[in-house]
């Protein structure tokens, strides 16, 4: 957290993506804001509060129900000169909108050798954790971290939420936004009342330590800090990370802490099978092979569909497992 | 279905079932109209034989299409968008595309999609029906800017069956975006034909759900196309917002080359269209009927569009290997580091396999 800020103001994870957007709004006529509920009702997570009435329905703008329209749209607006950020009401919402994505937005920069491109950010809320009903608590990431063309960031807490989110509006390609929603009212930080960024493609590390790194983002990190608390109490020194960023990876700061404590865990809530672990995974085998002393350890979700919400806390990476993969390591 | 009778200027005999354009019909124009249509399928029929011979990669083919294309294209301003599938180069060569560009796109180039400077022309859209929503935003993004400036966008029958087409028409509706949907309905999705695509009388009626103008008109009269789409263009650029256009036309060859029509049709009945429904015949008969016939120019301007397409071909020919940067360039404005990494690595291996 680099900047120095005259002024801050305690926000929410939620309230620092409205401020993010007001603040960018403010200064740039081409950002627009569209989703479905975002304009009147502020979004179903209230991330858009108040924008309609600050800048007008011209530029926070109710859509029809309707994914695949809201992206597509979006693109056209984006290689037409304006700044789209788009709401998904929540991540498992996507599906429609894939083809949107996958076939046009991350392909139309390099199918014209840079004639056109497309500056939007989709902002999606992911996860499980809330008691969510069924599909709307998935954790996809690692769908768009495998497609070339879009960056796909993640933050975990306030101070990045708006730092990250304002540099995605700046990206000149499309982002692909996390927002926790676990996180979204969870805790309160001190926030920049001024315009910040927080680079895309540099993870945080969030606590020092040497004998094992655990890296995570968003939702997990609050879980991986207490795991890794609990850690210390038992004599064992985490490190952890904060990836923030999904696509790209940043590899120094992970193979730097790596080559310190020779050990890693990855978490995340979301399916092991080609999971971004596995790329984690195999990011630290080509940097830091020689300096390992354990394999390298992963706590997912299950590879099975997200479940209803009673059983989610067993779906879900808890204290418990990542304490458990924390020892697996050290003790190997 | 009364209201979606089939709007035609000029029947097969090439009389003239409009007099009100009369006016407009300039020998020029007309002669202008008839060129183009006579480039385009010279062009057409040639990229298929450069595909039978290797020397271009999967093709596909709009004979029979012409007028739709050409007359809708030619309805446009310089400044308008135009958002093209895979078998509208005859609407981008119209609206400023080159010929050696489309035939670099059907060569496997980045640079085929790549319109001239200033020239809004999005690259065609492989997937069916997706544009629509492109059309529907970058005219959007025009109405917020101010402009008078309108977008259209080509589509098939088949694109009328996926959900992007019922977005695209229901977005440019609620935001009365200035675009046009130039619907081509050349009557088969490959192979299968209209009847199992839909069991709707027409395209055109499908715009009342969304209640915008929605017209049928016969595609291969391109009086009719031109200033019917005029029309929905000028109404657009007023602020009225979007219009369906339903062109009924027909492609008389394959899907693409990789396609062989005769499995599902009787190609028969396609060459007995051309008698009957010809945009370029059609054209001809009328200048017969009105005196401005001239035998001589023809055999000038199909000799000038056979040269026109031999300067083409030895330009997409001679035109440099592709760059292996390009494959690395533009993925995004800056290459991430895993992008920079690959190509460098790359780049070493073809250094040691050439020494």
């Amino acid at each position: 957290m680099s900047v120095i800020a005259a002024k801050t103001q305690k926000l929410s994870l939620v309230q620092a993506v409205t401020d993010g957007l007001r603040t960018v709004m403010k200064d740039q006529e081409e950002v627009l804001v569209l989703g479905e509920d975002v304009g009147k009702n502020g979004g179903v997570f209230r991330a858009t509060e108040g924008l309609q009435q600050e800048f007008g329905e011209d530029r926070v703008i109710d859509t029809p129900l309707s994914e695949a329209g809201i992206v597509g749209t979006a693109i056209g607006l984006a290689i037409n000169g304006f700044l789209p950020v788009v709401e998904m009401q929540f991540l498992g919402f996507i599906y429609p909108a894939f083809e949107q994505i996958m076939s046009h937005a991350t392909r139309i920069r390099m199918r014209t050798m840079s004639r056109f491109h497309v500056p939007m950010v989709i902002r999606a809320p992911y996860g499980a954790g809330v008691k969510a009903p069924e599909i709307h608590s998935d954790s996809v990431e690692a769908i768009f971290t495998h497609m070339p063309g879009i960056k796909v960031v993640c933050p975990s807490n306030p101070y990045d939420a708006k730092g990250l989110l304002i540099a995605s509006i700046e990206d000149p390609d499309p982002v692909l936004f996390l927002e926790p929603m676990r996180s979204y009212r969870a805790f309160k930080d001190e926030v920049p009342t001024e315009r910040y960024t927080v680079e895309i493609g540099k993870a945080n590390r969030l606590k020092e330590g040497t004998d094992v790194t655990v890296i995570a983002w968003g939702a997990m990190i609050p879980l991986a800090m207490k795991a890794a608390e609990n850690a210390q109490k038992q004599n064992i020194h985490c490190e952890v990370i904060d990836l923030r960023t999904l696509y790209p990876l940043d590899r120094e700061t992970i193979s730097t802490s790596v080559q310190k404590t020779g050990r890693a865990v990855i978490i995340h809530e979301a399916h092991a099978t080609s999971g971004l672990g596995a790329d984690i995974l195999s990011l630290i085998q080509d940097t830091s092979f020689l300096y390992l002393k354990a394999p390298i350890q992963r706590v997912t979700g299950f590879d099975v569909p997200v479940p209803f919400y009673t059983l989610e806390k067993h779906y879900l990476p808890d204290e418990n497992r990542i304490i458990e993969a924390i020892k697996r390591a050290v003790n190997f | 279905m009364e209201q979606f009778q089939m709007i035609r200027y000029l029947d097969e005999n090439g009389n003239l079932l409009n007099s009100e354009i009369s006016k407009a019909l300039s020998l020029d124009f007309i002669k202008e109209l008839y060129e183009r249509l006579t480039l385009v399928r010279a062009f057409d029929r040639k990229a298929i034989s450069l595909q039978r011979q290797g020397r271009l990669g999967t093709y596909a083919p709009f004979e029979g299409q012409e007028a739709a294309q050409v007359g809708s294209a030619l309805a446009l301003q310089p400044n308008d968008w135009l958002f093209p599938t895979y078998r509208d180069h005859a609407a981008s060569i119209t609206f400023g595309h080159s010929l050696k560009t489309i035939l670099l796109y059907w060569n496997g180039r980045l640079e085929g999609c790549v319109p001239p400077e200033g020239k809004k022309i999005f690259p065609p859209a492989v997937p069916i029906a997706t544009q629509l929503l492109h059309a529907t935003g970058a005219a959007m993004a025009e109405k917020r800017k101010g402009t008078n400036n309108a977008a259209i966008v080509y589509f098939g029958d088949g694109a009328t069956s996926e959900g992007d087409f019922h977005e695209g028409l229901n977005f440019a509706s609620v935001f009365k975006a200035p675009v046009v949907f130039f619907n081509q309905n050349n009557q088969f999705a490959i192979s299968v034909p209209i009847e199992k695509q839909m069991n709707s009388e027409t395209i055109a009626q499908k715009s009342v759900a969304y209640s915008i103008p929605g017209i049928r008109i016969d595609g291969n009269d391109i009086f009719a196309v031109y200033f019917e789409t005029k029309k929905a263009i000028e109404r657009a650029r007023r602020g009225e917002g979007p219009t369906l256009i339903e062109a009924v036309t027909w492609r008389y060859g394959a899907h693409t080359t990789a396609d062989d029509p005769s499995k599902y049709r009787d190609q028969n009945n396609s060459e007995k269209r051309r008698e009957n429904g010809d945009p370029i015949i059609r054209l001809e008969r009328y200048m017969k009927n009105e005196g401005i016939w001239d035998e001589e120019w023809k055999e000038e301007i199909v000799s000038k569009a056979g040269k026109t397409i031999e300067k083409a071909i030895e330009e997409m020919e001679s035109f440099p290997e592709p760059n292996i940067d390009d494959l690395f360039a533009h993925v995004f404005a800056e290459p991430t580091w895993t992008i920079k990494d690959q190509r460098d690595q790359y780049y070493e291996f073809l250094r040691g396999v050439n020494q």
